[in-house]
């Protein structure tokens, strides 16, 4: 059975939204993307959404009567799993359209639910008294040895968001545009050596959809839109804190996820016309190149560098200008999706043609979990 | 454990924890659970425990009921030498809820001798690159934090 994206938006606005509370931000994502495919919440039966709010309250809120559930949370990749999920459920038959929504108060904090740790957890006995807060100082502990193993160097991981930013200054909707230089990065200030502010994703409010379901349902309900095919997916994780990754230098789960995804879909590395790899920090698409088998160990610095990820390059990356450029709610990997959709549609604001062919690698927790989705604008 | 009142928001978005910590806030306390508590017991008796297992002979950490390599439940604490090596690290220059005197400061992933790896504050060494070479040998010192013991390190010819 093939299974399609019948529907895909992002909120009306991303960015500051003090006034809209999270679960404002799922329900508006969601009737938007209903709108998008040309449905309605009655042709929907299953719902899948993060722990908070949680798919009861988001198909409760939509008056919509659900046959399945995925509650999902394993960090900014759940919506990957949550697509992969829905495709074997819909085979499975246990339901036949799922709308996964997204709904993120990562700046303005509007019924957020809170980031404790409890003390007694595994991050709360052995990080936080470390002096940990939050992703800056913990996510980026990897970087310092690959950049040792591998001779990356302070220039080559400021190219990373000086590319983005290059797709971000084609995008009316990133929140940060200007062109941006190496200079620029090293200049700007320090968050955790060797990480500056550059470096790191933004902190945003917004919000995403998604309609998955099977090629002939979508045709049996005359969905508007371009299909979008989902060739294969995967997924996998690795340790709950960063601390306890086997390699540091290399994401387990990238490697597993990405493996079965390619497995399934039946493409090649040289058949992707485009690509997102989650960046929360400017390392994630260097680990993200490498793991998943695009460039060669110890490669990525340099391809970014040389251009090959930046417009007119050879091998697109973070096309919306990514978490570094163009928004980063907390949990990015939605509005990753969505770019892979309008990219394979021909709908995108900076636009790379011929885009037949694109994967997308989500990252969840700090190298936690990951999902990876070949998608595709035919089969 | 009352003086664990707010542990570091690991996951908060990094502007907003910082405004939301004000400069009396302790550093965060861990509270021991059953299965940690030998770990944090050797801690509190200057030892460096970590767990090993009977079946492949690997050191393994974090605490855990059986082996994570082979999967055997015979597993038994032991003492670690206290020697390591600097594996990776930060300076962390946005402190967290206590560290604000201390910033910027190390938050490092060492690897002991018996070849496990945990995260942990440098400590005697000042926070500069130049000081802070990876492989750096390291000796465990411990710091009392509200009611444990918490193990950090420091360079190894360090007195």
């Amino acid at each position: 059975m093939n299974i399609v994206i019948a529907g895909a938006a992002e909120t009306d606005e991303i960015g500051r939204l003090p006034g809209h509370s999270t679960r404002q931000l799922h329900l508006e994502a969601a009737r938007n993307a209903l709108a998008d495919a040309g449905l309605t919440k009655d042709d929907i039966d299953g719902v899948a959404t993060v722990g908070t709010p949680g798919p009861v309250e988001i198909a409760h809120s939509l008056g919509i009567e659900p046959a399945w559930l995925d509650g999902t949370q394993v960090g900014g990749s759940s919506f990957l799993f949550h697509v992969r999920h829905a495709a074997a459920a819909i085979r499975a038959g246990m339901c036949r359209t799922v709308l996964i929504t997204h709904g993120e108060s990562g700046r303005s904090r509007v019924g957020a639910p809170r980031y404790a740790r409890t003390p007694d957890s595994l991050s709360g006995q052995f990080e936080a008294p470390y002096g940990v807060l939050g992703p800056t100082s913990a996510f980026t502990l990897t970087a310092l040895r690959y950049m040792k193993e591998t001779g990356l160097t302070h220039e080559q991981l400021a190219e990373v968001p000086v590319a983005q930013r290059r797709w971000a200054n084609l995008n009316p909707r990133a929140m940060y545009r200007d062109l941006i230089t190496v200079e620029d990065v090293l200049a700007s200030r320090m968050v955790a050596y060797p990480f500056h502010l550059l470096e790191c994703c933004l902190v945003t409010d917004g919000g995403g959809a998604l309609i998955v379901t099977s090629e002939d349902r979508a045709r049996a309900l005359g969905t508007r839109r371009p299909l979008v095919h989902l060739l294969g997916a995967g997924e996998s994780a690795e340790s709950p804190i960063i601390s306890q990754m086997a390699d540091l230098t290399s994401s387990a789960a990238f490697r597993r996820a990405s493996r079965a995804a390619f497995a399934e879909a039946g493409v090649g590395h040289g058949d992707v016309d485009h690509l997102m790899i989650y960046d929360a920090f400017a390392h994630l698409p260097i680990y993200g190149l490498e793991d998943m088998g695009f460039v060669g160990r110890g490669e990525a610095g340099a391809f970014i560098a040389e251009g090959h990820t930046s417009p007119g390059g050879r091998l697109p990356l973070n096309t919306n200008g990514g978490g570094l450029s163009y928004t980063h709610t907390g949990m990015y990997g939605m509005f990753a999706i969505q770019e892979a959709v309008r990219q394979l549609r021909k709908e995108a604001a900076a636009q790379v043609p011929d885009a037949e062919v694109s994967v997308v690698l989500g990252n969840g927790g700090m190298f936690m979990s990951a999902a990876v989705l070949v998608l595709a604008s035919h089969r | 454990m009352s003086t664990a009142s707010r542990p570091a928001a690991s996951g908060a978005t990094p502007a907003t924890a910082a405004k939301a910590a004000p400069e009396t806030t302790p550093k965060a306390v861990p509270r021991p659970t059953p299965d940690t508590r030998p770990f944090w017991d050797g801690a509190a008796a200057g030892e460096l425990r970590v767990q090993r297992c009977r079946g492949c002979a690997r050191h393994f950490f974090y605490p855990r009921p059986a082996c994570p390599h082979c999967g055997s439940g015979d597993v038994e604490w032991v003492t670690a030498s206290g020697r390591a090596t600097l594996h990776s690290y930060v300076i962390n220059h946005r402190p967290a809820p206590g560290f604000a005197d201390e910033a910027p400061y190390v938050i490092a992933i060492v690897e002991l001798e018996e070849g496990v790896r945990m995260m942990s504050n440098l400590v005697g060494v000042p926070a500069d690159p130049e000081h802070l070479p990876l492989d750096l040998p390291l000796r465990v010192v411990f710091e009392p934090r509200g009611d444990v013991h918490l193990p950090l390190f420091t360079p190894a010819e360090a007195r």
